[in-house]
This record gives C-alpha cells, sequence and structure tokens, in this order.
C-alpha cells in the first residue's frame, strides 16, 4: 500500500520535473552579444576578465574574485564540518593513549610503492592549486589530490602519525590569509576581496593581482582539513 | 557517429549503476555503483565542456567519498537487513 | 575537432540528445528520491542522498551548455574568443556545490557510526526509544 503511494508521488514529481525543463531549448545562446551597451551578467564576465583581472580561467576568475564571498562560505562549511566531525566521534582522555589506527597487513609491494608515490602526488596537488589561474584546476582541485596521497601513506603504514599541532597551525593561518588579503582589498579598491587592478601579463604565472595568493591558502586549507577528517575516521575502534 | 553511441552508452550505464547502487542487498557493492555514477559523470561533464567541474568531481567523488562509505560499513553492518551479524552473535 | 563532431551530430540528432541529458539528470533525480523514501538501512538512504546531488549537478551543467561552444579558458593565441565560450555562471555554481555535498555526507555518516555504538542496530524501525 505504501508504495503503491510513493510510485504515484515520484510519478507527479517526475510530471512536473519534465514539465519544467521541457521549455528550456537544450543549447541555445542565452548570454547574447558581448560588445552590447546592456551585456548580460556571462556577458560581462567573459569580456572584462582579460582586461581587468589578466586571468586565463574564467572559472577561477569567477570564484575568487567577482564571487569571492560564497568561496569564504563555503571554506567556512569545510571548517565547520571538520570541527563537527571532530565532536561527534569524541573521545575521552583515558582512551586516547591505547588507540590505534585500523591496520591492515600490507605486503612488500604496498609499502615501498606507497613511500615512492607520495611525493610525486602531493607535488601533482601543488602544482594544480598554483596554477589555478592558468589552467583548469584550483584550490579545492589541488588540496583533494594531497588529501588522497596523506590518505595512502595513512592505510600502508602503521607508524605514519599525522601531527595535529602543526596541522592545526597551518589551517588558522591560511584561514586568517584569506581574511587579511580580503581587507588589504578593502583598503586599495573600497570593497572586501578587491583585486589589485591590471597587474602582469596574460597566461605568466605571475599575473592576475591577489587571485593565485588567495587560491594557495584555499588550496593549503582545504588540503588539512580533508587529511583531518580522514585521520579522524581512521581510529574509531568497532563494537565487536 | 561514434561519439552519438558513446552518449548514449554512458547514460545508459549511469542509469543502470544507479539503480544497481540502491538496490543489492550488500552494502560494499552499493559503494562501488556509487563510485561508478561519480566516474562516468565527470566524464559526462567533460562531454560539456567543463573542464573544472569535471577534475573537481573525479577528486572528490571517486577517491573520497567512497573511502568515508567503507570506513562506515566497516563500523556498522555489511548486509542490508543485518541477519548475518545477528546469526553470528549467537553463535 | 570534437566541438564540431559533437555540433553536427547536435544539429542532426537534436531529440536524442536532449532526452540524454536532461532525461538521465530526472532519472536520477527520481531514484534517489525512491531510495530515500523506501529504503530502511540508514547507510541506503545516505547513497540516495549523493545520487539526488549528482543529477542535480548534471541539470545545472546541462543548462548551461551553447551549441558549438568551447570550454571557458583562454589560451595563449585565443585571446578573442569569448564570443564562442560556454556560459561559465553555472559552472562556478556547481563547483561550490560538490564540495558542500561531500561535506554534508561526511557529517551525516559520523552521526550513523554515533547512532550505531549506542543501539546497536542501523535500521530506523528499530531505533524506536523517542517514540510515546
Amino acid at each position: 500500500m505504501k508504495k503503491v503511494f510513493i510510485i504515484i508521488l515520484l510519478a507527479l514529481i517526475g510530471y512536473f520535473l519534465v514539465d519544467t525543463v521541457y521549455n528550456i531549448p537544450f543549447g541555445e545562446n542565452r548570454i547574447g552579444s558581448i560588445e552590447s551597451d546592456h551585456p548580460t551578467v556571462a556577458g560581462y564576465y567573459l569580456s572584462n576578465t582579460v582586461e581587468k583581472s589578466r586571468v586565463a580561467n574564467v572559472i577561477t576568475a569567477i570564484v575568487v574574485n567577482y564571487r569571492g564571498l560564497d568561496t569564504l562560505g563555503e571554506v567556512t562549511v569545510l571548517f565547520l564540518a571538520t570541527t563537527g566531525i571532530a565532536s561527534i566521534l569524541y573521545r575521552r582522555k583515558e582512551e586516547e593513549e591505547d588507540v590505534e589506527r585500523l591496520n591492515l597487513p600490507s605486503s612488500m609491494l604496498i609499502r615501498t610503492g606507497a613511500r615512492v608515490l607520495f611525493p610525486i602526488i602531493a607535488l601533482l596537488g601543488i602544482y594544480v592549486f598554483i596554477h589555478g589561474h592558468l589552467t583548469p584546476g584550483g584550490g579545492f582541485q589541488g588540496g583533494t589530490i594531497v588529501a588522497t596521497g596523506f590518505l595512502l601513506m595513512l592505510i600502508s603504514y602503521k607508524g605514519f602519525n599525522t601531527n595535529h599541532n602543526i596541522m592545526a597551525w597551518i589551517e588558522s593561518i591560511a584561514g586568517l590569509s584569506f581574511i587579511l588579503i580580503g581587507v588589504w582589498g578593502l583598503i586599495s579598491d573600497n570593497t572586501f576581496l578587491g583585486n589589485i587592478p591590471e597587474v602582469g601579463k596574460l597566461n605568466s604565472l605571475l599575473s592576475g593581482g591577489l587571485i593565485p595568493i588567495i587560491y594557495i591558502a584555499v588550496g593549503f586549507k582545504v588540503a588539512v582539513e580533508l587529511t583531518g577528517i580522514l585521520d579522524i575516521l581512521l581510529k574509531i575502534k568497532p563494537n565487536k | 557517429m561514434i561519439i552519438l553511441v558513446v552518449f548514449i552508452v554512458m547514460a545508459l550505464i549511469l542509469i543502470a549503476a544507479a539503480i544497481y547502487s540502491i538496490m543489492h542487498r550488500d552494502l560494499l557493492f552499493a559503494v562501488m555503483g556509487t563510485g561508478i555514477v561519480s566516474l562516468i559523470l565527470s566524464l559526462f561533464f567533460y562531454l560539456l565542456q567543463a573542464p573544472d567541474v569535471a577534475l573537481t568531481e573525479a577528486a572528490i567523488g571517486i577517491a573520497l567519498t567512497t573511502i568515508i562509505f567503507i570506513i562506515t560499513i566497516r563500523n556498522t553492518s555489511r548486509d542490508e537487513d543485518e541477519i548475518i551479524d545477528k546469526e553470528n552473535e549467537k553463535l | 575537432m570534437m566541438q564540431e563532431e559533437f555540433n553536427e551530430i547536435f544539429v542532426k540528432y537534436h531529440e536524442i540528445i536532449t532526452l540524454g541529458v536532461y532525461g538521465t539528470s530526472i532519472a536520477l533525480m527520481l531514484i534517489g528520491l525512491y531510495a530515500v523514501l523506501m529504503k530502511k538501512n540508514l547507510v541506503k538512504i545516505v547513497i540516495g542522498l549523493s545520487i539526488i546531488d549528482a543529477g542535480i549537478h548534471l541539470l545545472f551543467v546541462g543548462i548551461g551548455y551553447i551549441r558549438g561552444g568551447t570550454a571557458p579558458i583562454f589560451s595563449p593565441g585565443y585571446e578573442n574568443a569569448a564570443n564562442r565560450m560556454v556560459d561559465p555562471v553555472p559552472q562556478a555554481l556547481v563547483l561550490t556545490a560538490i564540495v558542500i555535498g561531500f561535506a554534508v555526507t561526511s557529517v551525516a555518516l559520523s552521526l550513523i557510526i554515533r547512532l550505531y555504538k549506542h543501539h546497536n542496530t542501523a535500521k530506523i524501525d528499530q531505533i524506536k526509544s523517542l517514540k510515546w
């Protein structure tokens, strides 16, 4: 009886979704002309990225410069998730000493391979978030790649420990530098998270004003937070 | 012509992996189905000319989501109806 | 090369490709919603939430596609290509949405672990200590 009701409800929701999407033709040009006097939002972003910001990746310019406040909110949400997980899976101080990480016996091949691969993965992640304004990539992608490298080392080795004090310091300094760069934008351009106008040459590494510096700070913060989440989750003792 | 065939096959694999992922009883196989949905979705994003989104979905959806689901299954039961765990406890 | 092939295939088989992109995203949303409403195990419900997220992100990026458009990155030597780019605004929104979806999933799973330690079950119809 409940199944019949749910199928009818899903059919109704599906009908209304199809009815909404049906009137949006696929692939039609909704940006309009870029050089007109009243451009749309996307037209304004596309035409002013090269002149004002000198950044080759339009998505980086939108995420960091034009919609920088949303990125600040997203970094806050990740920080709240890490703090929430750490406080939900709370251990008392007496049990802190004899907790051990998930330890599966790993062969010689895995141990040697992990030790060779870990610097290469970390280098790839740092490359991705340093060149976020030239190629597809950026802070979030690069931070996730570095966290994956740490996960490989945490699973393979029993004695590999991450120092929680150093990670807390890196996260705090990265978050604070995001806010301080925003205040600098307030002083120089009269808007929070404004950019230094017209600095550097297009497609070179030192272009884009303050945008690469913000992405480097975001990259470090995301990498450290995701490593913290994985470290907490791997240390739970199961009931059995 | 090849791209059209690839397109249709990818859409069918996406829906088949999603249905397999919610129907199967063993939770470990369901998590692998979610990983396959993320993988094919990242390829879809590349065909729709969005490389940044494809990179983000590949990095977060395949590696991290699968590992946190596996850690959760290790700490709860592996079977959906928890019958095998109760039998093991009685023994 | 790939844009021209995709362009001419799109002109010829308009209906199939529209059905493909929009239809797949709506099908994913409905499959995820079925899992959230009907299943009893908590981990299955969180898997359903993750599939709903995937459907919504595909719908957003599919709306922002423009026929014959290219990726929104200025390569060296092609600085005047701003007329032929796809819409960059939905892609920036989806980038944020993917990360936030992962954060919500991870907090939900840690709550499930804590709940299992207390009640020793992960099915929602046997956690009854709040019922009157």
